[in-house]
């Protein structure tokens, strides 16, 4: 068969082409990334990385390895601009790329609002050079207003407040976090912003970033005008499917994939942020954003795309975590809406644990400062657990 | 095969609990206890699945 390429250089891409040589594959492999640089690792970016100026960029691999003891041929730099699924080749601008194999691993793009970005001061934070950015930008002192209070907003907030900022986050939902942790528990873990010192505003819009070069107010569609020297745009990421329109590939918030992350097209699979698959955990497609299913999903597409007659599916109880305030918030699970209980602690105090029914099945778990027991809960999920077990066990977790 | 662990990288995320739980372990205070540091037969491929997923790369096994 032909070579293994690999579009987009971030975590699950990077995984793919290890994967593709622990399992003995000696054939061409190309990584293709539209940024210059080599694969980094994201989830830092907005919490350690943003704490301190001359923190090191959080590289996973050095250029050697990957060229050299991996033997990738590194495409970096500029984004692949199309795929032929019938030629089986993939367009980077005026160059063309032939694949036996072919991973979608293109990520996921930080939303942003038209015309905010005109100004200077203003910034969005998914990339290492978006980061570089905001952590220069983060001097005391310094009015800082995040735009959304989702995780990224509110990590950006927690680093700011470290840093000495007057921080003010401004979110047009009524309570943060809903479609990631459900209403009850959203506003359970905002009300950590107010306790530390962060101002949070709900349910009111942005009319308007304004100031002459750089940003110096931001208006909201209240009439408030805040006093801001920085913004930071917080509103979430869509899937980077745009180069991949007229692929004839299903493209539905995401690249849609069955159970085994294949598209549907010969040869073609999909892994990470991109990548709407069927979750056989809980019988249902998804797309997560989450470290955790990106770097696993990338190690399957790949040895599933060089061996499709033995394709495995990918089942999993998704994971997130989210440090704020010196505190960290674990999420395993789906957000499920039929019940939400705390089974430990408070939602007003250092720590909790709430449970998230489906049916009669523990669907989720969420905890603030309960390192112990969020992984315990994660194994009864994905043992199909029982409502009722969930409780039981918890009940053997407090004391 | 021995589990080695960086505590310095380590940030007591989990993942490996939920993957070799017979082997690892997050405490109260989120640090990890090794509760076994070697690996072998049915268990190993579990560790090693355990050691892939640790997003702060703090785990290795050498023989």
């Amino acid at each position: 068969m032909g070579g293994l390429v690999v579009v987009g250089a971030s975590l699950a891409g990077l995984r793919a082409v290890e994967a593709a040589r622990k399992t003995g594959f000696d054939g061409p492999i190309t990584l293709i990334g539209a940024e210059e640089h080599l694969p980094y690792d994201r989830p830092p970016l907005s919490k350690a990385f943003l704490a301190k100026e001359d923190t090191a960029p959080p590289m996973f691999r050095d250029e050697q390895v990957l060229r050299d003891e991996l033997g990738v041929h590194l495409a970096l730099g500029r984004p692949a601009s199309g795929v032929d699924t019938r030629r089986r080749t993939v367009r980077v601008g005026d160059e063309e790329y032939g694949y036996g194999a072919l991973v979608i691993a293109t990520g996921a793009r930080a939303r942003t609002v038209p015309g905010w970005d005109t100004l200077r001061g203003v910034y969005t934070l998914r990339t290492l050079d978006d980061a570089i950015a905001v952590r220069t930008a983060l001097t005391p002192g310094t009015n800082l207003v995040v735009v959304g209070a989702g995780f990224i907003g509110s990590e950006v907030a927690s680093s700011a407040r470290d840093r000495g900022l007057t921080v003010t986050i401004v979110e047009a939902q009524p309570t943060p976090l809903v479609r990631a942790v459900g209403a009850h528990m959203g506003a359970a873990c905002s009300s950590l912003h107010a306790r530390n010192g962060t101002t949070l505003r709900c349910g009111v819009g942005v009319a308007a970033i304004e100031g002459d070069g750089a940003v110096e107010r931001v208006r909201l569609s209240d009439g408030t005008v805040l006093k801001a020297d920085m913004v930071v745009v917080g509103v979430g990421a869509s899937p980077a499917t745009q180069w991949l329109a007229g692929s004839g590939l299903t493209l539905e918030d995401g690249v849609v994939c069955d159970e085994t992350l294949h598209t549907g097209a010969p040869g073609v699979y999909a892994a990470g942020d991109v990548a709407r698959w069927h979750n056989p955990m809980f019988s249902r497609h998804m797309r997560l954003e989450h470290w955790t299913s990106a770097a696993e999903q990338g190690a399957l597409a790949a040895r599933n795309a060089l061996d499709p007659a033995n394709a495995r599916p990918y089942a999993t109880v998704p994971y997130f975590w989210s440090d704020w305030y010196g505190s960290r918030f674990q999420f395993v699970g789906i957000p499920a809406t039929d019940e939400v209980r705390v089974v430990d602690g408070d939602t007003d105090g250092a720590g909790f644990t709430a449970l998230y029914r489906e049916g009669d099945r523990l669907a989720g778990a969420l905890t603030l400062n309960r390192p112990r027991d969020i992984m315990k809960y994660r194994r009864l999920i994905a043992g199909e657990s029982s409502w009722d077990d969930g409780l039981a066990f918890a009940k053997t977790r407090t004391t | 095969m021995k589990i080695v662990l960086d505590r310095g990288r380590c940030t007591g995320l989990g993942i490996c609990e939920s993957l070799a739980p017979d082997h690892f372990e997050i405490d109260d205070n989120g640090d990890l206890v090794l509760l076994d540091e070697v690996a072998e037969g049915d268990a190993l491929a579990e560790v090693e699945a355990a050691v892939a997923g640790c997003p702060t790369e703090a785990l290795r096994l050498e023989h």
